[in-house]
């Protein structure tokens, strides 16, 4: 087993010293933020149980976040990872962000950078080595149509400014997000965690094809309709992700765009049953955002049906003159975990009774923001349960449905058990996070297509 | 620029180099962002001991073919250099466009931005290839929302492509401003589009969306041969559709085509330095071509074009659209409505969803105009629409002439593993289809 600890110990030293050079070097007036996510990833990807491509990423970004005269202006760039070689380069930033913000109007909404404080939490991870990785994972899914991405390696983002504040986040951990294919069947598994085990992967690739194994019975040919419908915790989590597109958000509601408008106004209420909060205790990802504000450790969205809260950001409290709950500018949660509930998963098939049992869901989207329309396909295992028993697989169904509706009054229940949902996202680079969700029955919910 | 006060301003310096490396038949990669002798010898290294290892379990056996031995150079035509154009400038004219949003108290939110990126790709091989891109691209963006109750509807206008300064002109920013605040406004008082089934007509802002979800996926050859089914998904296309398959009516002809001047994925090299040609992808209705790299033209056996390409340094090369164009047919816009007699005009993309396979979509669109006997009645709101590929196609009855075509395109282009988010242009006249299933939100 292999570590990738030196990455994450030279770039705590470089950040550092990298800081203090440009802080050093501030103006009277002038002030700085610097943000450091960086990454040591190995990438492969699985076609056929056969590799694909493989991409090792070393990658560095720094973000000097810039407030002089009223003025805000930041600017990115990839570093080397040598402080002799970057600090002249981050000083022309330094002098570049003095420039633009001299031409720029003034921001009435400026938020002033302050000291939000310190934390520091690394967290080391064993991977295979490289030349066993490709036998650890192809081995035990011999015979299977395996396609799929593992990532693993360090992940890291950390957060100092001017006025002291300083704080350390990082990760070494893999992913393996893949599916096993049966023609055109597919079930859908995730591997991850922080110390590769071969037992455990061989176990959770069984468990996989157990259920690529149930869509080998007949295909039930159902029409658009209305249905009782059980969404497991993965396709729990993709409502979820489509949800947190604006669904949350204090400065979407206040420029038009929130989907849940009407539940903020009073006009609206979801079911009693559902509980949305952020929970950052999870130790997904870090609490500071990348302003280095620091988030209460939970946080109440929904509860009961009833909005308790928006995430807001600094910038929209100034904006609206509502408080800060140290939100990131986008306003999405970015640790949710919704409440679970009372229904045994063991016996979800007899609470379904007689509808779909969904594993997956696709490509979501907001259809109407007004009524909180969501449209999105069923994907992988979803199944017609016919009198408490599988019947057999479904072909891909479009939905379309009113959140008002799915998680109001046609919300029969969730699971006592929920899943955690780890980030598998890798644009630009690795996602750190993950979501915590149980199942969800809904009753009458809407097909289209 | 968002209610006349600046929103955010932000530059992003991103420079590295992509390692390839060929060893018994598998290309491997290794990005770094260190640009030093020992940085890049480290990523080598990594590219080498990572490849070794996983060409044992490889795909498929590739040789240097695959990796043309090209020479050249593309920069994008602009009038006027964007380093030229000052912050000062483009800032003045989205204050502009800011300011000529302001026409009622209803609209509650305004925003103008504008996004300029300057890239430089240098692409070396010891097959001998070096090749040298430069672009040069613009992308400009207004929205205007208008509220009323719990009621809001946005408008919003597009402009990108590969231009330089000249596109910076305070006179464009305040007409097109002004015009999609006006249509906000509309909005906010039209009725709900009707439901059933009509004849439909997109403009070139909706066809872009529907050529690039149900014709540019479906087509990439990587999907067909299943390196996307744990991501985007698969295709519906079969490799034995190609030359075959009625994809739509015989008024659709569509291109590959990276040699449009000013469109968003023009270039004239892809990232394996195959040199980028337009090809047809569908003729007179019938589908011919692929969207398939070198590697995937050898591993499938089909005809492709020159789409290797990387959204930036860290991430390897895919098949990906470049620019996918409808191209223009004999049909001016008042010959296009004259045609419909019970149906919704549909204008900018808002909403999108397609299937696994591609077939099953959804769109919605901001703005929509309902017509009866050939004439405009009337605006309508929240116009939505869906169907199954190929069958839609099939339903194409009208194309727009030249004179009507827009280029247009999207710098997010999602696909990969790891995810990739990359620029593509498409040019679409005007299209008119028969029968389709429409409807409206819903109160």
């Amino acid at each position: 087993m292999t570590h990738k600890s030196e990455f994450t110990h030279h770039l705590r030293r470089y950040f550092q010293r990298a800081s203090e050079a440009l802080f050093k070097e501030l103006r009277s007036g002038e002030e700085l933020t610097l943000s450091l996510k960086a990454e040591d990833q190995l990438y492969v990807r699985f076609n056929g149980n056969l590799v694909r491509q493989n991409t090792n990423v070393e990658q560095i970004n720094l973000t000097l976040g810039y407030q002089g005269g009223g003025r805000t202006v930041s600017q990115s760039t990839t570093v080397s990872g040598n402080a002799d070689r970057d600090i002249p380069h981050l000083l022309h930033l330094l002098n570049a962000c003095r420039e633009e913000a001299r031409v720029l109007p003034s921001d009435p909404y400026q938020v002033p950078f302050q000291n939000n404080g310190e934390s520091y939490n690394e967290f080391q991870g064993e991977l295979p080595p490289v030349d066993q990785l490709f036998d650890e994972i192809t081995a035990p899914a011999a015979g299977l149509d395996l396609a799929g991405l593992f990532a693993g390696g360090a992940s890291i983002r950390a957060n100092r400014n001017s006025h002291g504040q300083d704080h350390w986040f990082a990760t070494e951990t893999f992913f393996m997000d893949y599916s096993l294919y049966d023609g055109p069947r597919a079930a859908k598994g995730v591997y991850a965690g922080a110390q590769w085990n071969s037992t455990d992967w061989a176990a959770n690739l069984a468990r996989t094809r157990e259920q690529l194994q149930l869509l080998s019975l007949p295909q039930q040919n159902i029409k658009p309709g209305r249905y009782r419908t059980y969404l497991a915790p993965g396709a729990v989590s993709e409502l979820l992700s489509i949800l947190s597109w604006g669904g949350f958000s204090a400065s979407a509601w206040k420029h038009g765009y929130c989907p849940f408008k009407k539940l903020a106004e009073g006009e609206a209420k979801l079911s009693p049953l559902f509980t949305l909060k952020e929970n950052f205790s999870l130790g997904l990802c870090p609490r500071f955002n990348s302003m280095g504000e620091v988030a209460p450790e939970t946080l109440t969205l929904i509860e009961n049906g009833e909005l308790r809260e928006f995430l807001v950001s600094s910038k929209t409290a100034k904006e609206y003159g509502l408080k800060s709950n140290a939100a990131e500018r986008s306003e999405s949660p970015r640790s949710p975990e919704i409440a679970a509930g009372s229904i045994d998963e063991k016996q979800i098939l007899r609470e379904i009774g007689t509808g779909l049992y969904l594993s997956n869901l696709h490509y979501l989207n907001w259809s109407d923001h007004m009524s909180a329309r969501i449209t999105g396909m069923t994907r992988y295992a979803c199944f017609w349960v016919e009198n408490g028993e599988i019947a057999g697989p479904i072909k891909d169904l479009r939905f379309d449905e009113s959140m008002y509706e799915a998680l109001g009054s046609k919300l029969v229940g969730l699971t006592s058990t929920s899943e955690i949902e780890p980030a598998v996202g890798t644009y630009d680079i690795r996602s750190v996070g993950g979501v915590r969700v149980p199942g969800m029955l809904i009753d009458d919910f809407t097909f289209t297509l | 620029m968002r209610l006349d006060r600046p929103d955010r301003n932000h530059t992003d310096l991103d420079q590295g180099a992509m390692i390839e490396v060929l060893i018994d038949g598998h290309f491997g990669y290794a990005g770094t962002a260190d640009l030093s002798a020992e940085g890049l010898k480290r990523a080598l290294d990594r590219a080498i001991e990572a490849t070794r290892a996983a060409s044992k379990k490889r795909v498929f056996r590739f040789t240097t073919e695959e990796r043309p031995n090209a020479r050249g150079e593309y920069r994008s035509i602009r009038q006027k250099n964007l380093d030229e154009t000052s912050l000062a400038e483009i800032t003045d004219c989205l204050m502009a466009a800011s300011k000529a949003m302001s026409i009622s108290d209803t609209i509650a939110n305004r925003v103008a931005s504008a996004m300029i990126i300057q890239t430089q790709t240098d692409f070396f091989s010891t097959s001998g290839a070096e090749i040298r891109q430069n672009f040069d691209l613009v992308n400009i963006d207004f929205a205007a929302t208008a509220v009323r109750g719990s009621e809001s509807q946005t408008r919003t206008y597009s402009k990108m492509g590969q231009w330089g300064g000249e596109v910076f002109e305070k006179d464009f920013f305040v007409a097109e401003a002004e015009r999609t605040a006006k249509e906000a406004l509309e909005l906010i008082e039209a009725e709900n589009c009707p439901e059933g089934k009509f004849d439909l007509l997109l403009y070139p802002d909706q066809m872009i969306l529907q050529i690039h979800e149900s014709i540019g996926h479906p087509l990439e050859i990587d999907r067909i041969l299943g390196d996307e089914r744990n991501y985007a998904g698969w295709s519906f296309v079969k490799p034995e559709d190609f030359g075959r398959l009625q994809y739509g009516s015989p008024l659709m002809n569509v291109t590959f085509d990276p040699t449009q001047p000013h469109e968003f994925a023009s270039y004239a090299f892809d990232d394996s330095g195959n040199p980028a040609t337009k090809e047809f992808l569908i003729k007179d209705g019938i589908l011919l071509r692929g969207l398939g790299s070198l590697e995937s033209q050898r591993r499938s056996q089909l005809l492709g074009v020159a789409n290797y390409r990387s959204s930036s340094w860290n991430r390897a090369p895919i098949d990906r659209m470049a620019n996918i164009n409808l191209e223009p047919g004999a049909l001016s816009l008042e010959e296009l409505v004259s045609q419909m007699k019970r149906g919704v005009i549909m204008k900018t993309n808002r909403s999108w969803s397609i299937d696994d396979y591609r077939n099953k979509f959804q769109f919605g669109c901001e703005y929509g105009q309902w017509v009866e006997d050939g004439r405009i009645v009337k605006t309508v709101k929240n116009p939505n629409y869906r169907g199954i590929t190929v069958d839609f196609w099939n339903r194409l009855v009208g194309v727009g002439n030249a004179d009507l075509v827009e280029t247009l395109g999207s710098p997010y282009c999602g696909k990969g593993e790891p995810n990739q988010v990359i620029r593509v242009g498409h040019s679409s006249p005007p299209c008119l289809f028969r029968e389709v299933e429409v409807f409206g939100g819903h109160a």
